[in-house]
């Protein structure tokens, strides 16, 4: 989330799509609540109209899948009738960027195709620049060349009519939507959008994402209370988790994971730090060094020199052009390379994309250590559907682990708050936290490394001081995660002592003189204290951002880009929407994002808002994604039309597609004829595996369902309640029918299109008559930017079963 | 009159039962076994370990295609309750109400147990249950155990969107008549279910018999 979940209450417009939030996010409702007592308007767009769409003011289907052209006609519409808020989109954002000649659209393709590697040449997407190297703009966003006219003319093609076409929503739905959302680009207003996995689990997910942040740039809806482009996380940690690297494409605090070819730490710096010319760009990413060399450190501590590039060499890189995400990992899996595999907190059984062959994957390999507190189907899958156990080489290990309220440590929500948790109780004997299993397993591999092995420096080097007594300690992972000065040292005219904790990242350095585990929580665990267990409830605001409540990356900033929440003069765009102000002399309110003076208050030493950015401007044309610099419609891989209605190309030229015999594509097949979608229930949390063991959430939501329309199940002979079997090229799953009007046929394309639903938090160990994930069903199939799967939208077919 | 109130604001209620569950939890009530029977409202109804229910309706609807009515259900708590007056005539003192106003079955209702039909039918909601591992007739008892040690029914401490509400008697209608009045400017119909025979104030925007899918 740029903002956070209180400020969802500070919103006149909140828009959720791509995301059922009041059944998956429950408590973001009472803020939602909040704000509709307060006059705001809430809208629900979704294929199936479900709990939150029953609150909704405005309520519009649309077909799964067809989110950015739903969104390119709310473009267009803005740009038609001129809503945008037009001082913030000139002055904070590139729409007033001259693009290069290079630049080209055409019939869904943009300039730079290369067919044979489906990949595109980004360089051709690059603005015009002057002799400096300054970007060159039109303020006046006339210039035909100029962001704003490239987007208008992009954009509108995307009629009603013709968007109507292709989502299914009714025209007159669409315009319902439309006026209400584009109403805060009004001075006085802001509108929020609620998203989560319905608009990222796509082929085109990226890129949905990005219309709607160019809609909130050109609505001015960034940076202000009651905006922000807010993803709405899935577990209560997926910030963190994120933050601190998941990922395979990143290092803690968004540094890009090097890849082999960038031999040195100077290599990798020369082309991963951005460049800029504009003293009017803070590029704070110029600062990238620093972190690099601090966060080196944090992994190898006094062993880590700059004769030795601080330890750079014993990184894991990645090979040039290979992708590591989930997705790549199964496909190597699957293809017999990947020996040894820990499912730690996770179950890929059920939660990846294309359940079969995940579990047919996990039977190549020779181990499996599954880390959980309940069992679960990958710790079972050998025995599972379809599985001859005897066949089955992998060995399979499970470790029990204490739960989150069993240990101590901080979790990181979908507002940026990194919040300090208590142990409650002491585990179950036997038990142990996840700390103290990796503490025990790297002592031993350790070990192992002293006597001999290939390539041991990593291993042995690795600062490793977390654990007193051999229990995992909390604490000294924080501080370091925060970072220290590792030598006596002054930084900014201040002295600073050898294991003094590092105050903020503007005292961290690249010399080597400092460290951080990641950048962005340098400043939560400092010489006064434990930030993220503060609980203070002072909200000198009034705007509910309780600065002293836990602890907020980045630098306890509530609001990121809050400087574009005011005018030129630094003052609030209107008085009721007041976070930030410059007065006296200074910034008041939220901690700014830079505290250069406004634009027009000092021009000589200001800096635009949006500091993360190379040109310091909100990037509504983006050169730097996979797929393109504004996104377009394409079909999803597997879809129910043969053409589409925007150009002649079907789906993303550049999405990332598998080809095992286990990856098989059916589109328009009249096998498969209805769109699937996947999803998640209140009840039940994930794959479920914490929650099909608890009773009572089981007696709520006791089986696998799959929703349909009345017209559908009248086609197919299906009465509610009867046990149906869904099936894909993928694979198949036993559900009870839910015949009901929530879900409809819509018109696409002139034809009827069904739709049907069901969810994912089943499994087959338990309960036994329950059944199995609805991922038995979707495809292993990527967005090119990120490669999350396209589980929102595939093709399936429904039967009653036993019938005809 | 005075003592204790709910306040049921359905407009705010988005099903999320953690209510159902968090009363099943206070009161260590097991779960009921339960089928997926085509709908998301599980258990069925009441049942002597079950003694709030979130209902799910839907229909038709001229403005956003349909319309998706949730009702968490549980004993009113009837100012002049009649389950009591029934009971009353068969075992004095088997259903008493005590001091905030809570409607509560004793351990003398095990000797109702055969009576149970009658005491249903008297009820308008056939509230009443048997507890089958008790023997005695069970239903929510307004948490008197938490509200007589000054806490919140456990049902509107798990409450997250502020759709259930606790309080004393002027504190709860004031609410109750300032959400009536805004819930009117966005729902024409809006209405306060059973006022002045009932402790437990619902706040609906149709019929009664919309937010049951049996009707």
């Amino acid at each position: 989330m740029t903002n956070h979940w209180i400020d969802i209450r500070n919103s006149d417009c909140i828009l959720v799509m791509g995301s059922n939030a009041a059944e998956n996010h429950p408590v973001s409702f009472k803020w939602v609540t909040k704000a509709m007592e307060k006059g705001a308007t809430l809208i629900s767009v979704d294929p199936r109209f479900t709990r939150t769409s029953s609150k909704a003011d405005i309520y519009a289907p649309l077909r799964s899948g067809t989110d950015i052209a739903f969104l390119g006609g709310m473009m267009n519409y803005i740009l038609a009738n001129k809503k945008y808020f037009e001082p913030y989109l000139a002055n904070y954002t590139n729409a007033s960027f001259i693009v290069g000649d290079k630049y080209s659209f055409s019939d869904g393709l943009f300039s730079g195709f290369d067919p044979k590697k489906k990949k595109y040449d980004k360089s051709q997407w690059a603005f015009a620049r002057d002799s400096k190297g300054v970007p060159k703009r039109d303020l006046s966003l006339k210039h035909p060349r100029c962001v704003f006219q490239l987007m208008k003319k992009h954009y509108q093609r995307y009629t009603p009519e013709k968007v109507s076409a292709v989502t299914g929503t009714p025209v007159k739905d669409l315009l319902r939507v439309y006026q209400a959302y584009a109403a805060s680009g009004a001075r006085d207003k802001t509108g929020t959008i609620m998203y989560a996995m319905g608009w990222t689990q796509h082929t085109v997910g990226v890129q949905t994402i990005r219309m709607m942040a160019m809609i909130q740039l050109a609505l001015g809806n960034i940076g202000r209370p009651g905006g922000g482009v807010n993803a709405l996380r899935g577990e209560s940690n997926v910030q963190g988790s994120t933050d601190h690297c998941l990922l395979f494409h990143i290092w803690p605090g968004y540094l890009g994971t090097p890849r082999a070819s960038l031999a040195s730490l100077a290599a990798y710096n020369a082309k991963n730090t951005p460049k800029s010319a504009d003293p009017l760009s803070a590029n704070w990413w110029q600062n990238k060094p620093k972190y690099m060399a601090s966060f080196l450190k944090a992994m190898f501590g006094d062993k880590a020199t700059k004769a030795n590039d601080f330890g750079y060499a014993w990184m894991p890189k990645l090979d040039n052009g290979v992708a590591y995400s989930w997705l790549d990992l199964f496909d190597q899996m699957y293809k017999g390379t990947i020996k040894g595999f820990f499912a730690w907190g996770q179950n890929p059984a059920c939660s990846g994309a294309n359940s079969n062959k995940t579990r047919q994957a996990m039977a190549k390999l020779d181990w499996l250590v599954n880390v959980n507190i309940f069992d679960n189907e990958t710790c079972e899958f050998w025995r599972g559907p379809g599985m001859d156990p005897k066949k089955v080489p992998t060995e399979v290990f499970f470790l029990p682990c204490a739960t989150s309220i069993e240990k101590e440590g901080s979790i990181t929500n979908s507002g940026r708050w990194m919040q300090w948790r208590y142990r409650a109780v002491p585990p179950l004997k036997g038990v142990k936290p996840d700390g103290d299993i990796m503490v025990e397993l790297f002592n031993k591999i350790r070990a192992l490394y002293a006597k001999g092995g290939k390539f041991p420096e990593p291993i042995l080097n690795l600062r490793w001081d977390y654990a007193a007594g051999g229990k995992f300690d909390a604490h000294a992972v924080a501080k370091l995660v925060n970072g220290y000065f590792e030598r006596d040292t002054t930084v900014k005219g201040k002295k600073f002592k050898k294991g003094q904790l590092v105050p903020s990242f503007a005292y961290l350095k690249a010399d080597g003189s400092t460290s951080s585990g990641n950048w962005l929580y340098c400043q939560s665990y400092t010489d006064s204290g434990n930030k993220a267990a503060r609980r203070g409830t002072k909200d000198p605001t009034g705007m509910g951002l309780y600065p002293e409540w836990s602890w907020c990356w980045p630098v306890n900033r509530r609001i990121l880009y809050n400087r574009a929440a005011v005018d030129l003069q630094g003052q609030p765009w209107s008085a009721n929407k007041n976070i930030l102000k410059w007065t006296g002399g200074k910034w008041v309110g939220d901690v700014p994002d830079g505290g250069w003076p406004p634009m027009a208050v000092n021009p000589a030493k200001t800096k635009r808002p949006f500091i993360m950015k190379p040109d310091g401007v909100g990037s509504v044309f983006g050169p730097g994604r996979a797929d393109g610099p504004l996104p377009e419609h394409y079909e999803p891989l597997e879809g129910p039309v043969a053409k589409n209605l925007f150009s002649g190309q079907l789906s993303n030229p550049v999405a990332a597609v598998y080809t095992t015999p286990a990856d098989p594509v059916f589109t328009c097949n009249q096998r498969f004829p209805i769109v699937g979608t996947t999803y998640r229930v209140t009840e039940h949390w994930q794959t479920g595996v914490l929650t099909r063991w608890q009773p009572w959430l089981l007696e709520c939501e006791p089986q696998q369902f799959v929703e349909m329309s009345l017209e559908l199940a009248k086609l197919k002979g299906i009465s509610n309640g009867d046990k149906c079997i869904v099936s894909s090229g993928r694979g198949q799953v036993e559900a009870v029918a839910i015949v009901t009007g929530r879900f409809k046929p819509m018109k696409v394309q002139g034809v009827t299109v069904h739709q049907v639903g069901l969810p994912w938090c089943f499994g087959w160990v338990h309960p036994v008559d329950g059944g199995d994930s609805a991922n038995l069903l979707t495809p292993a199939a990527g967005d090119p930017n990120t490669r999350i799967p396209e589980t929102k939208a595939f093709m399936v077919n429904v039967v009653k079963k036993g019938g005809a | 009159m005075a003592g204790k109130f709910f306040f049921i604001d359905t407009t705010k209620c988005t099903a999320c039962r953690g209510c159902q569950v968090a009363c099943q939890e206070w009161n260590k009530l097991p779960a009921t076994p339960t089928k997926q029977r085509g709908t998301h409202q599980n258990p069925p109804t009441w049942n002597g370990v079950t003694y709030r229910v979130v209902r799910f309706a839907e229909h038709p609807s001229p403005i956003n295609s349909m319309v998706w009515y949730f009702f968490t259900d549980a004993c009113r708590h009837c100012l002049n309750p009649p389950c009591k007056q029934e009971a009353d005539e068969m075992v004095k003192g088997a259903i008493v109400v005590d001091k905030n106003g809570a409607v509560i079955y004793t351990e003398k209702t095990k000797k109702l147990a055969k009576d149970l039909k009658m005491i249903q039918d008297a009820c308008p909601w056939s509230v009443p249950q048997l507890d089958q591992r008790t023997g005695r007739l069970a239903k929510c008892h307004m948490c008197t155990d938490r509200v007589s040690a000054g806490l919140l029914p456990a049902c509107v401490k798990a409450c997250p969107t502020g759709a259930l509400n606790f309080g004393d008697e002027p504190a709860i209608k004031k609410l109750a008549q300032e959400r009536l009045a805004a819930a009117k400017k966005r729902f024409g119909q809006a209405q306060i279910l059973d006022a002045g025979d009932v402790r437990a104030l619902y706040l609906v925007t149709a019929e009664e018999s919309m937010y049951s899918q049996t009707a």
